[in-house]
């Protein structure tokens, strides 16, 4: 056959590829760079210089919180790439069984019927962030905020109170004219760990009159309107008069929605705040293994409905590398990084939980260097 | 045996590309044996819990509920008013384009029809959900107040009535379904030979007799083919149904109701679910994928059987 030269088409293809190509790998040089030789003595993490990949993903709750720690962290250990990909608190326990990530975010422990999936390998729980879901709602015209309880919401989001001038909101609230308003409700159409964390607050508040259980996708009621994601609820009850709806506070917040008071275990109407989410985990029950669920706490100034994040780690790590790195990013988040919380409108953790979790990190160790029998 | 004579003396470039096409062709037909063996596999805890009940109205996660009929209600439905409203929209361009329209201003529009096959699946979505959703259910409102006690109408169009409905993602699909639509069967109605059209002008027939002479009879097995592929598009369509149709399991005749179909719950639920109602989700994409192959199996068939006619004509 003739030779035939390559049209100047393909050729310009061809050279803006390999062009494209070789600035994506001159960029991540990083990774290429070898470890250092100190794995045998092990200095604390914040000293050592870390180099390497760490993959992580799972609960979205989590993912602005990791999305803002992995980049302050890069000013401090510029060898460690981090990732992590959100996809769901359920994705993240999945990836973590099959080994494509070395970290998972999960906002609630591992379920019974998904232990199998680890083989055995014990998991290490580290709570890393806490945050309120607020019960948001769009009325205008009210002298005072409202003040909701448990089985009054309950039967808002059952499609058993239709109508804002309801007797049952009225009674919680003396004293504030209400419109007769049709309420419209508003929730997830995707599953999601914060509906499983608000129908667990409805099933523990309002034992006998909830009744839709509680997971992380519920079998709402017909006339109810799903969002995607937090913001697709926030954006129903903001553009929708007389919606309510829950929506994770740093959502809310953005938004500028309203959010109501909400009657915890103790009696207390208390408002979605930073201060009432550590509270209420501060009054959390911690088990051994770190987890706990903040939902309706004990304790006079808990809001009721905060919920916990967790990030999921193997005990035993196949490389002292990544045994180091996980060391050193879980422990960044654990330290400097609850510093960021604030700002982003989640809860650092309380000190108790905190002191506990970075006490654990040193129980993360791989087969090369065993992990010391005490911290 | 010895090789034939020809098979013997064929060079080693064709040889090598026989192969090489052979294992093309057959990669194919693997890869898509694997999916759907695969994915069997990972719902099988799904068919041998539920057994039959995987065809019960009930789906309710908490409650261990995994019946899957409202989703192939919903998609079922959400294809019928997709290809209700886009149908006569796309024929008709057809006709406009190959009948009416001279050849100059024909050419520009069809590129322009194009582009909208053009717009990715999620921007119909997103502009589905913030744009059309909330202007729309004013109008549903209204219809659906005006017929609510009417015996039919009242059942189909009444109350309740909400933007995201089964009839907003039919609306949604229409659009995405009416490129395909209309270019197959513009290029079928283009293939009747002229010398029929003019004899029907000859006889002396309108351009609507000449179009029910010689134009349809031609050209119907084509577009029906035209259309069942624009089914089996309509039945796949995921992110655009998924973020419109919203998400409520329910089987209602009402069609300004919120819905759900298989696609969008797949996509919808993915990410947090666990044992059977994981292998539930992909049970569900097992009945889709079997939907679809079955649609566009009679769509070529369809389509090849008129065009064998044709030929033979």
């Amino acid at each position: 056959m003739q030779g035939r030269h390559i049209g100047r088409v393909p050729t310009a293809g061809l050279a803006i590829t390999a062009a494209a190509i070789s600035l994506a790998a001159c960029s991540s040089s990083g990774s290429s760079t070898p470890s250092s030789s100190s794995s045998a003595s092990s200095p604390s993490a914040s000293t050592a210089k870390l180099s390497g990949t760490l993959n992580g993903s799972g609960s979205t709750f989590q993912l602005t919180f990791q999305q803002t720690a992995i980049q302050s962290f890069k000013s401090i250990q510029p060898g460690l790439t981090v990732n992590y990909g959100g996809g769901g608190s359920g994705k993240g326990r999945t990836d973590l069984a099959s080994g494509v990530v070395n970290y998972a975010g999960s906002d609630s422990p591992i379920p019974a019927k998904e232990e199998a999936n680890f083989k055995g390998k014990t998991v290490l729980y580290f709570p890393v962030v806490i945050g309120p879901i607020t019960v948001s709602y769009n009325l205008s015209g009210l002298s005072k905020p409202l003040q909701l309880t448990a089985p009054v919401i309950a039967d808002i989001f059952q499609g058993k109170i239709t109508s804002w001038n309801n007797s049952a909101i009225a009674a919680v609230n003396p004293g504030v004219t209400l419109p007769s308003t049709t309420i419209t409700v508003a929730r997830r159409s995707d599953s999601s760990g914060t509906t499983a964390n608000f129908s667990e607050f409805l099933v523990k508040g309002a034992p006998g009159v909830w009744t839709l259980g509680t997971s992380s996708t519920i079998n709402w009621p017909a006339a109810s309107r799903g969002g995607n994601g937090n913001g697709g609820v926030a954006s129903i009850v903001k553009s929708t008069p007389g919606a309510i709806g829950y929506v994770d506070y740093a959502d809310a917040k953005a938004s500028g929605l309203t959010f109501a008071s909400v009657k915890n275990s103790a009696g207390d109407y208390v408002a979605p705040s930073v201060s009432s989410a550590t509270t209420a985990a501060n009054n959390a029950t911690v088990a051994p293994n770190l987890t706990f669920s903040a939902i309706w706490a004990p304790g006079a100034g808990s809001y009721p409905i905060t919920y916990q994040s967790f990030d999921l780690v193997y005990e035993a790590q196949s490389s002292s590398q990544t045994a180091a790195n996980l060391k050193g990013f879980i422990g960044y988040l654990l330290g400097d990084g609850q510093k960021l919380l604030p700002e982003l409108n989640y809860a650092p953790l309380p000190a108790n939980i905190d002191q506990m979790a970075q006490a654990q990190l040193s129980k993360i160790g791989s087969s090369a260097t065993p992990a010391p029998s005490s911290s | 045996m010895p090789a034939s004579a020809l098979s013997e003396r064929r060079p080693l470039g064709d040889r090598s590309f026989q192969v090489l096409t052979l294992a093309a062709g057959l990669l194919v037909l693997v890869i898509l044996v694997l999916i759907a063996v695969s994915t069997s596999q990972q719902a099988s805890s799904w068919f041998s819990t539920e057994g039959l009940k995987i065809f019960s109205r009930s789906w309710n996660p908490p409650a261990n509920q995994f019946g899957a009929l409202p989703f192939i209600y919903g998609t079922f439905i959400v294809s019928v008013i997709a290809l209700v409203i886009a149908v006569p929209v796309s024929v008709g361009i057809a006709l406009l384009l190959t009948e009416v329209v001279p050849y100059r201003w024909a050419r520009p529009i069809v590129y322009v029809i194009d582009l909208l096959a053009v717009v990715p699946s999620v921007v119909w979505g997103l502009w589905g959900i913030l744009v059309f959703a909330p202007w729309v259910q004013h109008i549903y409102a209204s219809i659906g107040s005006g017929v609510n006690g009417i015996p039919v109408l009242g059942n189909l169009f009444g109350p309740p009535t909400s933007g995201a409905s089964f009839f907003t993602a039919g609306i949604i699909v229409a659009f995405m379904i009416t490129p395909i639509v209309t270019s197959l069967s513009r290029e079928v109605i283009a293939t009747v030979p002229a010398i029929d059209r003019e004899g029907a002008y000859a006889l002396g027939a309108t351009r609507l007799e000449m179009i029910r002479g010689t134009v349809w009879p031609h050209s119907q097995g084509g577009v029906v083919g035209a259309v069942l592929l624009g089914l089996g598009r309509a039945m796949g369509e995921t992110i655009a149904v998924a973020l419109v149709i919203g998400s409520s399991p329910t089987i209602t005749s009402h069609l300004f109701a919120p819905g759900d179909a298989l696609a969008a719950v797949i996509a919808n639920e993915f990410g947090e679910a666990t044992g059977v109602f994981k292998a539930g989700l992909m049970g569900m994409g097992v009945l889709l994928f079997v939907m679809t192959i079955i649609v566009n199996v009679i769509a070529r068939g369809v389509v090849e059987r008129s065009a064998r006619r044709k030929r033979g004509a």
